[in-house]
């Protein structure tokens, strides 16, 4: 494996997008760096930009609107990286397919920027903190 | 103020109105077409007064509505001022922001979502869709939906 | 006085990690002072009404939970207020007083949560730790009632879908105990921090009059002297049979709006107590075979505010027309009177008070004449940050002593 792809599994920093979400997915996400959860003894960092993240986490449907900012997003985030795609909505519009702004789901838009893209899929309504670092840490011990 | 001298007010505007109606308990419409709307709406908010809540806007088939809803916080009825605007080809009503800061988004949401032209509105442009939506395709009209 | 030279903008968003939503605020400065704001939404625009005309009216509540993540038992029930309206139908007690101990439960979650971010985006990342902290006791009692901590799904047209055991009762009244003691002494720290005072009196005023033109609600109408509750103006469930006060404060400022926030949560905790003593027993649903034609009017107090339904009915199993109207509908908006004249360094914190729940709404950048961002929200909470610091130095900090509860 990679020595990058090495270095991203010890101490992944992660940069949060919300395409679309109702909040719920971006609160749990915020509640795993509070007292109860503390990811940050692992080493999972919250960072101000992409370009120093080494994972996405992606919370919402995909907007007609946040997909143009998703694609540049990504675009921006140093490779390799891993998008995790945290609850129902991004891993399948869900309750939101019939709607008019949606462009998701959001593998399909992240595939149109890069094929290749290494996602994974974090389903729930939201995702409890405890099923969101268990996906991450699955996630990692895989590649 | 109570209920009856809000009814009492209501009745000062009666003949811009088509009707007063009690739906339900502390629920009254008021009915009224397109170019009386201002008037009321301006009665509501000014000198009865009324807290504006929101406008819900209305594709109904042979013309479209505009419901403006207000509150009576002391008694917790909901007046809402219904608007037919008549004209499908070109719809259009006199704007209510110039007055009431707080409906600009809401008219402006309508005109995204129906297509109606708000005249006079300080700031009439796109909202809630996206820059690549296209122009002229209303997403809450019967014919966008079919 | 403006020129016509184009004066920096700063550009706040559209993505940071503690601003979860997204938004495009553009801020127009003059030196320090802020002349001109305007916002970029439709990030989270999703068709939330034209999806609820294609679904069944007993699944429209499984989505508009989901318009919003911390009002999703507001939502709901708000709808629920409108369809029970049209179809001239009263829950039974039981549900009732459960649809106000959920309802309560949220109201706390979401201004702790508020607590906290507001500590944060001053620099008082004490504060956001120890808010959210005592937030998780409330998710665990959520979690146990209905199976989820945020989500719930405990309404339906005609009642509630899950009943509180009885047993559970002394349980929850001695976490509610616990839960008092600890936001009484988060409160008192917060309210009496000389730095906080310094750092929020006076700050992004919203005077009474611009409350009533930009129609706010809620603590942000609260918190400039209006007095407006729907749970009291308007009742619903049984908040008519319990007693309870509206908190209400005059001077409009940010401090003012945290005030009314945190006196809220005692309230809440007080509102919980007594309907769990009082509660009845029981049916918690009525069955209800269809909607007649009709229209209603639903409403609810969010923790934001009043949250607002119109649902229309033909007679069939679909929404002819629902509107959605979410309460920071309106609050948001009101920055256009509470940030202007403001400084840069207050922006965050101006911003913050009105609790905005973008995704209810639909989403902070200063640029420069030419685009360039000069500003990003980084450096914006940084000035935030600075302020605080400069305050502490002239004030002296002072020592936070929380007990581990």
């Amino acid at each position: 494996m990679s020595w990058k792809i090495k270095a991203l599994k010890k101490s992944p920093w992660v940069f949060h997008v919300n395409v679309g979400a109702c909040n719920n997915c971006d609160i749990e996400i915020v509640n795993c760096l509070t007292p109860r959860y503390d990811v940050e003894r692992f080493g999972i960092k919250l960072v101000g930009s992409p370009r120093h993240a080494d994972a996405l986490l992606v919370t919402g449907v995909g907007t007609m609107q946040a997909a143009i900012r998703l694609r540049e997003v990504y675009r921006q985030t140093s490779k390799p990286c891993v998008v995790f795609l945290i609850g129902a909505c991004p891993c399948g519009t869900g309750i939101f397919s019939q709607g008019y702004h949606v462009a998701g789901p959001v593998d399909k838009i992240i595939r149109e920027v890069d094929p290749n893209a290494i996602i994974a899929y974090v389903p729930g309504c939201p995702p409890k903190p405890e099923a969101m670092i268990s996906g991450i840490v699955k996630t990692l011990a895989a590649l | 103020m109570n209920q009856e001298e809000l009814n009492n007010k209501l009745l000062e505007i009666k003949d811009k109105l088509i009707d007063i109606e009690q739906k339900a308990n502390k629920r009254i419409f008021l009915p009224c077409e397109a170019e009386n709307t201002y008037a009321v709406n301006k009665f509501l908010f000014e000198d009865v007064p009324l807290r504006f809540v929101i406008a819900t806007g209305i594709d109904s088939d042979d013309y479209f509505e505009i419901l403006y809803h207000y509150s009576n916080d002391e008694t917790g009825c909901v007046v809402t001022v219904k608007a037919f605007i008549r004209d499908r080809e070109k719809p259009a009503i006199e704007s209510i922001a110039p007055f009431l800061p707080g409906a600009e988004w809401i008219e402006r949401e309508i005109h995204d979502l129906l297509g109606i032209d708000f005249k006079n509105h300080p700031n009439l442009r796109r909202l809630i869709l996206s820059d690549d939506w296209p122009e002229g395709v209303y997403p809450l009209r019967k014919e966008t939906k079919k | 006085m403006k020129e016509t030279v184009k004066k920096p903008v700063l550009a706040v968003g559209p993505f940071h990690p503690l601003q979860e939503e997204m938004e495009f605020y553009q801020l127009t400065l003059d030196g320090e002072k802020v002349v001109d704001i305007d916002v970029r939404i439709s990030y989270n625009h999703r068709g939330m009404e034209g999806i609820s005309e294609t679904l069944q009216f007993d699944q429209v509540p499984f989505l508009v939970s989901r318009v919003c993540g911390i009002c999703s038992a507001s939502h709901p029930l708000a709808y629920i207020n409108a369809v029970e309206e049209i179809a001239g139908i009263t829950a039974p007690e039981r549900a009732q007083y459960i649809r106000v101990i959920i309802n309560e439960l949220e109201r706390i979650h979401s201004h702790m949560l508020w607590v906290g971010l507001a500590g944060h985006f001053i620099g008082y990342d004490t504060v956001f730790m120890w808010a959210w902290k005592y937030r998780e006791p409330v998710l665990d009692l959520l979690e146990e009632i209905t199976g989820n901590r945020n989500n719930y799904g405990n309404v339906k047209v005609g009642g509630c879908r899950e009943d509180i055991p009885n047993e559970l009762i002394p349980k929850m009244l001695k976490d509610l105990d616990k839960l008092d003691k600890k936001t009484w002494m988060l409160t008192k720290a917060v309210l009496d921090d000389p730095i906080i005072h310094a750092r929020l009196k006076g700050v992004g005023i919203l005077t009474k009059q611009a409350a009533i033109d930009y129609a706010v609600t809620g603590p942000t109408a609260r918190g400039s002297g209006i007095a407006i509750d729907v749970r009291r103006d308007d009742p619903y469930a049984a908040y008519a049979d319990l007693d309870w006060n509206v908190i209400s404060q005059p001077e409009g400022d940010v401090f003012a709006k945290a005030v009314v926030r945190l006196l809220e949560v005692l309230e809440a905790v007080k509102i919980i107590k007594q309907a769990l003593k009082k509660l009845p027993d029981g049916p918690i649903a009525i069955e209800v075979k269809e909607i007649p034609p009709g229209e209603g009017c639903g409403r609810a107090e969010a923790p934001r505010g009043e949250t607002f339904h119109y649902v229309r009915s033909d007679g069939g199993n679909r929404p002819v027309r629902h509107k959605i109207r979410a309460p920071s509908y309106v609050n948001v908006p009101s920055f256009k009177a509470s940030c202007l004249g403001g400084h840069i360094a207050d922006v965050t914190i101006t911003l913050a008070a009105v609790d905005p729940c973008y995704s209810c709404t639909e989403r902070l950048a200063v640029v420069d004449g030419h685009n360039n961002i000069i500003h990003n929200y980084e450096s914006l909470h940084q000035l935030s940050c600075e302020k605080t610091a400069r305050i502490k130095k002239e004030i002296g900090a002072p020592e936070w002593k929380l007990e581990d509860i």
